[in-house]
């Protein structure tokens, strides 16, 4: 093949995945902007081999296959209150294959690479590496496997600082080295840049972790790029840029939910540093962090607020009661999940309730805050498999001024996405931050494990409103309560209010 | 130079159409874009392929084969959990007296 026909080609394979990334509009459009990116990718592959041809096709067949395999296995397999993990694992993925081809190609190309060549090569090592070591990391902090938590060190931007410089300088050096000696280097600058991704990511934790996995995914395909750029294939680093742009974009859109710079999140800029409680985990153990004093002293978290509790101190099942018959009266109801939900697998309960309202006859919808859960997305992918239709998924800024005439506003796992402190209380850390006006409902109930205050550790008023119902407890029980508690006042729709009728 | 031109180019416009075209993107289907887009980067299995093109040694065997599997498993993963999800979405009206 000429030239003009290998340009022709790679435009063919890049057209068709821009006509696939078009298509992801609705979701039926996207089933089918998939197939499209997946075609394209298979055709670019094909090319590549066909062009280049392999030395050791067994070998190479093995370990395609081996990854594959896991791969599709995990994919097909993996339960969606996991996906965030998932997602991170293939970003750290995507990271090593960046490395390890950036560093093969540094240490056999040797002299032959030119400038370019080896600049680039070492920017997709280095990015490679640490977001394989990020990823993971973010991938263990996802899956619960690791404490959520961010992990701070004494003087931990200087010594972000220092690493970077090392690297910078070890790069610079290693381009003039050759042989053994050029080896070692690589390899120790896989090490640096590893470090300085554990580093980047373990002071990142609970609700920040949709800007880390955006951020992530965004230089994930910067080093797919840069490897494109050693390799001289224009194909990798369309692709990379494109991947980079997505990510960036994500990141932005997550910045933009929190009212936060990425500087601030990334380097904890003003020093604030945020009790680790997602909201409703249950392994909340805030971190004590003589920064978050400020505005939120007096939330002490971990003890639930002598006002919450001096609020209503009847038993859960006649407040579930009370909820019931509010629902019961109720026209239009909207739910507010957040990442508690996922934490409890509370989804199924969940969606069984609202289909038990809907068939009375009452609207419901979802009002999914764009930081809700741990990453972009995450909570529609939860309910999308729990078979909620798509309609029913609102974004913030449709359904926000609906809430006013909204009869019960269910929240489930999610607190700082609907406390008011962010639009009324200034100098907090949610302050400006665009949240669901939950508390302009008529009736509000408050599924969370407790009274405890989310992960911006900013102590919630809509628990103290009048016309607010606290629901603690295990969010999957205090659903599948309420649905109870639905049927029991609907079966016998004349009782007073005072009867207790939840069903045994 | 002329290389280095024609890359930057070609990065700078891959990256402007991505972000006209990702931009339109709804939240609903951020989840599903993330994992399509780690699909995408997989393409660095290409470079994977081109290590195995010329002579192989020993390191390349094994470091290079540790590249093909992770972007394969990118590649097939990313496709496949993207394909699940998407299918996940309910047109209006359809499967609401189905399971739960």
């Amino acid at each position: 093949m000429n030239d003009a026909m290998n340009v022709l080609v790679d435009l063919a394979v890049i057209a068709m995945l821009v006509v696939g990334i078009s298509r992801f509009r609705t979701p039926r459009g996207a089933r089918f902007g998939n197939h499209a990116a997946g075609l394209a990718l298979a055709a670019a592959i094909l090319l590549v081999l066909v062009r280049n041809g392999v030395t050791d096709p067994i070998t190479v067949a093995l370990w395609t296959a081996a990854g594959g395999l896991v791969g599709v296995w995990m994919a097909l397999r993996v339960d969606m209150t996991r996906i965030p993990g998932m997602v991170a694992l293939q970003h750290g993925m995507g990271g090593v294959a960046a490395f390890l081809i950036s560093a093969l190609e540094l240490v056999h190309g040797g002299s032959e690479l030119g400038a370019v060549g080896k600049a680039s090569g070492y920017l997709g090592l280095a990015i490679g590496a640490a977001t394989f070591s990020g990823s993971l990391l973010a991938a263990a902090k996802l899956d619960n496997r690791i404490r959520q938590a961010p992990t701070r060190l004494g003087g931990h931007n200087s010594l972000l600082a220092t690493l970077a410089i090392a690297i910078v300088c070890l790069s610079v050096a290693s381009s003039t080295f050759d042989g053994p000696a050029l080896a070692i280097g690589v390899g120790l600058l896989v090490v640096l840049s590893a470090s300085f991704g554990v580093l980047f990511a373990m002071r990142i934790g609970g609700a920040d972790m949709p800007v880390l996995i955006s951020f992530l995914n965004a230089t994930a395909g910067l080093a797919a790029a840069f490897c494109g750029v050693i390799i001289q294939n224009r194909l990798l680093i369309a692709c990379g840029a494109t991947v980079a742009s997505s990510g960036s974009i994500l990141t932005h859109v997550m910045c933009k939910a929190m009212n936060r710079s990425l500087a601030n999140i990334f380097l904890g800029a003003t020093g604030a540093a945020r009790p680790a409680t997602g909201s409703g985990s249950p392994s909340a153990v805030p971190a004590a962090s003589p920064a978050a004093e400020g505005p939120t002293s007096s939330a002490a978290p971990g003890t639930p607020l002598a006002s919450v509790k001096a609020a209503d101190d009847r038993p859960l099942a006649d407040r579930l009661h009370d909820v019931a018959r509010v629902a019961l009266g109720a026209r239009r109801v909207i739910v507010v999940p957040g990442y508690g939900m996922a934490l409890a697998q509370a989804q199924f309960a969940v969606v069984q309730l609202t289909r038990r309202l809907e068939e009375m006859g009452k609207e419901v919808r979802f009002a999914i805050h764009p930081v809700a859960g741990r990453m972009p997305g995450h909570m529609n992918v939860l309910l999308a498999e729990a078979e909620v239709d798509y309609e029913k998924l609102c974004e913030m800024d449709d359904v926000n001024r609906d809430f006013p005439d909204t009869d019960l506003v269910l929240v489930v796992g999610a607190c700082d996405v609907v406390n008011p402190a962010a639009i009324h209380t200034p100098g907090t850390p949610l302050s400006g931050m665009p949240i669901l006006m939950a508390h302009t409902a008529r009736h509000v109930a408050v599924c969370n494990l407790d009274a405890r205050p989310g992960y911006s550790g900013v102590e919630n008023p809509l628990y103290r409103q009048s016309q607010t119902t606290l629901l603690f407890g295990d969010a999957l029980e205090t659903v599948q309560g309420l649905r109870q508690a639905v049927d029991a006042a609907a079966a016998k729709p004349a009782a007073g209010a005072g009867v207790p009728a939840v069903a045994t | 130079m002329l290389d280095l031109t024609l890359m930057l180019l070609v990065f700078g416009l891959s990256f402007a159409i991505g972000y006209v075209l990702i931009s339109r993107v709804p939240p609903l289907l951020h989840t599903p874009l993330m994992s399509m887009t780690n699909a995408i980067s997989a393409v660095t299995i290409l470079g994977a392929f081109l290590l195995f093109a010329g002579d192989v040694d020993g390191t390349t065997r094994v470091l290079g084969g540790l590249a093909l599997a992770t972007a394969a498993f990118n590649l097939l993963g990313g496709y496949a959990i993207t394909n699940r999800m998407v299918r996940m979405f309910r047109s209006p009206g359809a499967g609401t007296k189905s399971r739960v």
